[in-house]
């Protein structure tokens, strides 16, 4: 199985502005949210990204994309209809085969060479099946993701079997169906936010928005996955950063710039800031 | 050879199911002893809690049951205080320990056996408690709870439809009824031991007060909302209280005020998860989590004033209710509204069984049943590995439910059973805490009688279900009347009463073949009750029900704790279960009872401070006021509630002057123990002997031990006596038997306890009984004498007028009390005194946070109402009390009791006095021939101290052989010394005692030289302050108690005065103990002392 294309979805109404903002990316070169995005992918090996966007951004992103532009395919979201709706817009780019997929709000930190989407690429190649990255994550910060429950994957290291998908549940719920043997107590695996995913789930879908002419939600889609077919969790090694929370692009400025060229220089900084403040 | 462990262990169900007692029966002591030890071995090793537990119990059972009678005549043994200690603090590894190393060292005994029986005792349901605990935080779906410290870690979010302005959510549950009667099987450690044998049929039902309610409807209603002020806001209808919590610790402060079930629930559900207890973070910060900054959370229950008591689990609904309506809001149950998902009624029903824990309460796994719809069998479960009590239990802590469908009950035998059954409530409360504890280990002791009445129990259960099937109700009444009379009552014959019995004849003589039968809901009869009658006579019966009811309440209600008038109900199945309802708009209000409550306190209230939620409710409210007929009498409530009428506490305190004056109130001695108390002169503290004293157990030669028999020549003096009309008998009958009914001022002579010959018998009968076996033995009729007090005397001469004196053909007498006293609101000195300095029994833990919490509010209580003064605001009855058994000889005295006996029978010289409650004794021959033949004044009678005989007993005091009340040991631990316990029963030489008085026979006539006399002799007595629980009864069949402050003057201590002379005799303890608590009673009826007392007694 190769993984050739790549979806990023950027259709939510509130966040529209999050990919065009500038940052400092690893290498210490300012870029767009966007641009640094359309790397993380580009380095999985993928040849064609789609980004799916609101209507009237397109322009704004073609800037920010750079020099990427020329691989990029853009389609829109007609209307709010949710995250898996977002995903479905670009079914005809992915087309019958599978796919690379994250969303725009969020950049990912590896702590290795090997970027985070590379990793999931890999091992989805390897497998040959459905591969989401998770991180476990303390049950406090359940209102916030999607959470998986499984198993761990025998003689695989960092691998899981995915046999339940819920979005934000409680924690009751969660201890009930989403318990994965093996992790610390009260700690759950919670989608990083990077996929890989079989072109079924765009069949799955499609039914779906069939059947609802409201809100899509992913997370439904991809259980169904989990009850269908093989589909396994990776626990990444790296960090996301949501760029959507109070503080979330600082923070993930931070992270990108200490895991960077320029550690010295920025940890220097703020060194140099806390001593001001004392 | 077979081992007790094999009893534990075997796979054979023949061996492990072989009756302890048949194992014991022909063992001797030694054996038993070895069996003991190796026993104790057995279980110290063992991982299994099932098999540790039974080894727990059989221990417990040897020592109180088996080995005492095989050990022979021994010396008095003691009890060392160090395990006593450990026993308080629940310590009871520390306490065996001890006990045994005593035992080791000293040899058995019967004060050994009896505190190692203890000990084990409580240690295996201590061990059980921690099993169903562990068991209810390890459901999954629970344990996260536990582990949430900080409010930033508040994982759940209120649902976006309840942060809208203006919406209610309201749940609304049915209760249970237990069709079969499970014989207990629901408690959860034999659902979790013998799940194959826990199984019951339980109906959710809609429920409304006969003649009050127009239509049945779901009785329990919880309402919730979210409100813009950052507190969490607590409202309980029918109790009448409303809080506003803004401190974490308040929420899991349970006894502070009448809000506990609503705080369970909330921290249950895990809106203030039970992690957080003790954590100091701020409840503000919690609700910003959950609904938002500056918002916080409202929550109504509401029961339709459906009485306590009624044995339909109306609490255990309300809190599954309420934990269900939080589970909605905060997501845990995906259905927002209308019925529960089978997944989200088993997880409420889980968090129910934590509430109740988490509330320090208990029920059974069947009580939250009305969140199920209709019929349903619920049934123990097997634990399977993943389960967390595989291995642990054989079954799970949840049984499974399986709703009975139209062939197993179709509509027809629905509406046929509605048509039938009469359900109602008796109007008795008591407390089925100790019946739980009894059945709990009959099971697991697997005696022979009850394990059979199990079985057949659950045969009845099968025809049940078959007359279910059928439709055949009358089939159905027959098998519920047979579980009744047999197996229920074979388990335990305490949960019939004489009234429920009483109730049964009546109804059966007018309704004839029309009454089909009888049924007992819960715990106990007396309270919630089923009667089923032909359908063409259900309406005459219910109408006749209560009256029949009330007019044998009104019988017995000064024998029996009646906690309200008894009610009839209307009821009807409901097919939904627990269902939830959005309100909004118009409809979103709260019920009727809520703004008559709230009401008042707002228009308090500056108008401007209202929010605007606020006011635009009170529009909403004003509106439906005026259109909606069941808010119809709300402007009147409403008034009622601002302008309250003249306290009706003048017509009490009228009746309660008139009573005290009455009944020898002394205003003036009153008066002094109040500055006393105040002062510090008197109090519990100072009811002590002086440090200094000496005290010290006696010699043997400073008793008579008549534990092995008394020479002939005794004997015969006393027959001669008897038969020359020489005795009299004193039965001290003033008690209100405060412990046997928890101060609910029921006259404890008149108490129907126990059957014997195959009737309910009360105390005063069998001390008639046993007067009537002497008087037949001698040949002449012994005076009887009962004396009563301002609370005893006219229902004892009513009850005595309406039996006939039981048949007695003596004389019967009443000696009327002429002493009253007043009760007063405690010092907080004393109450701090009893609570914190004496060495107190710790509690389980939660109930001990419970308790604890309760004291901080009586402590409240009696700063806020005044130390030291009167107690008034109860009935008059329970504002008065008895000042002591000193003062009933005293009264003997004068009233003229005494003089008129002896004009009757001149002859008389000698009196056995003993107390109600000591059901063995009597007018034994050779007792009293050896009190003549010694020619004392006094000769009271001791017994060889057991650990649960506590206050006081026969000392040395300063060299001085006396008895000593437990109020005046000068140390806690001078108690354990002592060899003795003092019984009370005393022989007494009439001439000698009025020489006590420095009066003669001739002077009893002068009334106020007798007076003089006795005001005399009292001065030189010590008066005692004592701490009682009083009940007060308020609402519908709620109590809360109270400790209140009294004095009283002992008899114990005539034997302290120098010039008496008085002589001490060790009496078998069948023949000493008394039974002064509701929980003895089972260990009483098995150690044999039930059966010796029917041996010494002459039934009519």
């Amino acid at each position: 199985m190769k993984i050739r294309k790549a979806i990023i979805t950027a259709a939510g109404r509130n966040q529209r502005s999050l990919p065009l903002q500038t940052f400092v990316d690893r290498d210490g070169v300012q870029r767009s949210a966007l641009r640094i995005l359309l790397n993380e992918a580009a380095s999985a090996g993928v040849d064609g990204i789609c980004v799916v966007i609101c209507p009237g951004d397109r322009a704004a992103y073609a800037q920010a994309a750079g020099d990427l532009l020329d691989q990029l395919h853009f389609v829109e979201q007609p209307e709010p209809r949710g995250y898996g709706h977002a995903l479905f817009c670009a079914k005809d780019f992915a087309g019958d085969e599978p796919f690379l997929h994250f969303v725009s709000d969020h950049f990912y930190v590896s702590k290795g060479a090997e970027t985070c989407a590379a990793q999931v690429v890999k091992v989805a190649e390897a497998e040959s099946c459905a591969v989401s990255a998770v991180q476990p994550t303390r049950e406090n910060m359940l209102p916030l993701y999607g959470v998986v429950g499984g198993h761990r994957e025998a003689g695989k290291q960092r691998l899981y079997g995915i046999e339940n998908v819920m979005e934000k549940p409680t924690p009751t719920e969660a201890e009930q169906a989403l318990i994965v043997p093996g992790l610390r107590a009260g700690h759950y695996l919670c989608y990083f936010g990077i996929h890989v995913l079989q072109p079924s789930v765009m069949g799955f879908l499609a039914e779906a928005v069939a059947a609802n002419p409201g809100n899509i939600p992913l997370s439904p889609t991809l259980d169904r996955l989990a009850k269908t077919e093989r589909y396994l969790a990776l626990e990444l090694e790296g960090s996301r950063h949501n760029l959507a929370v109070r503080y979330g692009m600082l923070n993930a400025q931070l992270a990108l710039a200490l895991n960077g060229n320029e550690r010295a220089e920025v940890l220097a900084l703020l060194v140099e800031q806390l001593a001001m403040r004392a | 050879m077979i081992h007790l462990s094999d009893l534990i262990t075997s796979p054979q169900a023949a061996i492990r199911d072989q009756p302890l007692d048949c194992f014991c029966a022909p063992a001797s002591a030694s054996r038993l002893l070895a069996e003991c030890e190796a026993l104790e071995k057995f279980r110290q090793g063992n991982e299994n809690l099932y098999e540790r537990v039974r080894a727990l119990f059989f221990l417990a059972a040897i020592y109180r049951f088996h080995l005492p009678p095989k050990l022979g005549n021994q010396p008095a043994g003691k009890i060392s205080f160090e395990g006593h200690a450990h026993l308080l603090k629940r310590r009871f590894e520390e306490a065996i320990e001890i006990f045994l190393a005593e035992q080791r060292a000293g040899g058995p005994s019967d004060a050994l056996s009896s505190a190692l029986a203890s000990a084990y005792h409580q240690l295996a349901f201590q061990t059980l408690a921690n099993q169903v605990r562990r068991s209810v935080r390890s459901v999954r779906g629970n344990q996260w709870m536990f582990r949430l410290g900080h409010p930033a870690d508040q994982p759940l979010r209120f649902r976006p439809e309840l942060l809208e302005e203006g919406v209610i959510l309201r749940e609304s549950t049915p209760v249970r009824m237990d069709l079969s009667h499970s014989a207990w099987s629901d408690i959860f450690f034999l659902g979790m031991d013998f799940p194959e044998g826990a199984r019951v049929l339980n109906v959710s039902i809609d429920l409304g007060v006969h003649g009050r309610d127009a239509a049945p409807k779901p009785p329990v209603e919880a309402y919730l909302r979210v409100i813009d002020e950052p507190v969490l806001r607590l409202t309980s209808v029918d109790l009448g209280a409303t809080a506003d919590l803004s401190d974490l610790a308040d929420v899991f402060d349970f006894a502070k005020d009448y809000l506990g079930l609503l705080k369970a629930a909330v921290i249950s559900s895990g809106v203030v998860p039970p992690g957080m207890e003790g954590s100091g973070e701020s409840l503000a910060e919690l609700l910003t989590q959950l609904v938002g900054p500056g918002r916080g959370i409202e929550i109504v229950s509401s029961v339709n004033n459906i009485p306590k008591g009624s044995r339909l689990a109306v609490s255990t609904n309300l809190l599954a209710a309420l934990i269900s309506l939080c589970m909605r809001a905060t997501g845990q149950a995906r259905s927002l509204t209308g019925p529960l998902e089978e997944s989200e009624r088993r997880l409420v029903a889980a968090r129910a069984i934590l509430g109740e824990w988490i509330g320090g309460s208990g029920g059974g796994w069947q009580d939250s049943g009305g969140i199920w719809p209709g019929i349903k069998l619920i049934e123990g479960t097997h634990a399977q590995e993943g389960d967390p009590e595989y291995g642990i239990s054989r079954g799970r802590l949840m049984p499974r439910h399986r709703i009975l469908g139209e062939i197993d009950a179709p509509e027809s035998t629905r509406q046929a059973l509605q048509n039938s059954l009469v359900l109602v409530h008796g109007g008795m409360a008591q407390n089925v805490g100790p019946i739980l504890e009894m059945v709990t280990e009959k099971y697991l002791l697997r005696c022979e009688k009850e394990w059979t009445g199990r079985q057949e129990a659950l045969g009845v259960l099968d025809e049940i279900l078959a007359s279910l099937r059928t439709g055949d109700i009358r089939a159905l009444g027959a098998a519920t009347t047979r579980n009744f009379s047999g197996p229920i009552q074979t388990i335990i014959p305490w949960a019939s009463t004489f009234y429920t019995e009483t109730l049964i004849k009546r109804v059966e003589t007018e309704f004839g073949s029309d009454f089909w039968g009888f049924w007992m809901l819960g715990g106990m009869s007396g309270g919630g009750m089923g009667f089923m009658f032909a359908p063409a006579r259900k309406a005459e019966a219910q109408r006749r029900l209560q009256e029949i009811m009330s007019a044998t309440k009104r019988e017995l209600e000064h024998a029996l704790p009646f906690a309200m008038e008894p009610v009839v109900y209307d009821f009807a199945i409901n097919p939904h279960g627990t269902f939830a309802t959005l309100l909004t708009g118009g409809d979103a209000l709260l019920p009727g009872g809520y703004y008559a409550l709230q009401i008042p306190q707002l228009l308090r209230t500056d108008p401007r401070k209202l929010g605007p939620a606020r006011r635009a409710e009170l529009d909403r409210f004003g509106s439906a006021c005026r259109t909606r007929p069941e808010l119809g009498g709300m402007v009147q409530t409403l008034f009622d509630q601002l302008l309250p009428r003249a306290k009706t506490g003048t017509d009490r305190a009228g009746s309660l002057g008139e009573l005290l004056e009455a009944n020898g109130f002394d205003r003036e001695a009153h008066e002094q123990i109040r500055a006393d108390l105040k002062s510090g002169r008197t109090g519990l503290a100072q009811n002590r002997l002086p440090a200094t004293t000496t005290l010290e157990d006696v010699r043997p030669e400073d008793v008579c031990d008549a534990t092995n028999g008394l020479a002939a020549s005794c004997r015969a003096a006393g027959m001669a006596a008897l038969a020359a009309g020489e005795v009299g008998v004193i039965t001290l009958a003033a008690g209100a038997g405060s412990r046997w009914t928890q101060g609910a001022g029921v006259v404890k002579a008149l108490h129907p306890f126990c059957k014997f010959a195959g009737t309910h018998r009360t105390f005063m009968e069998v001390h008639l009984a046993k007067s009537r076996r002497i008087s037949q033995l001698a040949g002449q009729w012994l005076p009887h004498l009962f004396t009563t007090s301002y609370l005893t005397h006219q229902p004892i001469a009513d009850y005595l007028a309406r039996q006939n004196n039981y048949g007695y053909e003596g004389p019967t007498l009443l000696s009327q009390g002429r002493s009253v006293g007043l009760r007063m609101v405690p010092m907080v000195r004393d109450l701090m005194f009893a609570w914190e300095e004496q060495p107190q029994q710790i509690l389980d833990e939660q109930k001990q946070k419970m308790r604890e919490s309760l004291h901080g509010a009586l402590i409240g209580w009696a700063r806020e109402t005044g130390e030291a003064t009167d107690y008034t605001d109860n009935l008059p009855l329970q504002c008065m009390h008895p000042v002591g058994h000193w003062y009933e000889i005293a009264n003997l005295l004068r009233n003229g009791s005494l003089r008129d006996l002896l004009a009757r029978q001149p002859q008389l010289r000698v009196l056995m006095l003993h107390n109600i409650d000591t059901l063995g004794a009597d007018v034994d021959p050779a007792l009293l021939g050896r009190h003549i033949l010694e020619g004392a004044a006094l000769g009271f009678e001791v017994i060889p101290r057991r650990i649960e005989d506590r206050g006081g007993g026969l000392a040395r005091v300063n060299g001085q052989v006396r008895l000593v009340e437990g109020l005046a040991m000068p140390r806690e631990e001078a108690e354990f010394d002592l060899s003795y316990y003092n019984t009370l029963t005393t022989w007494i030489d009439i001439d000698k005692l009025l020489a006590i008085f420095h009066l003669t026979r001739a002077e009893l006539g002068e009334e106020e030289k007798v007076a003089a006399a006795v005001r005399a002799l009292a001065a030189r007595m010590p008066t005692y302050i004592t701490l009682k629980e009083v009940k007060k009864r308020w609402g519908h069949g709620q109590e809360d108690i109270f400790p209140v402050a009294q004095f009283e003057k002992l008899w114990g201590d005539m034997s302290a005065l120098p010039e008496v002379d008085c002589r001490f005799i060790v009496v078998p303890r069948q023949r000493g103990q008394q039974l002064k608590d509701q929980a003895q009673l089972d260990g009483w009826l098995r150690d044999g002392s039930a059966a010796y007392v029917d041996s010494i007694c002459a039934w009519t």
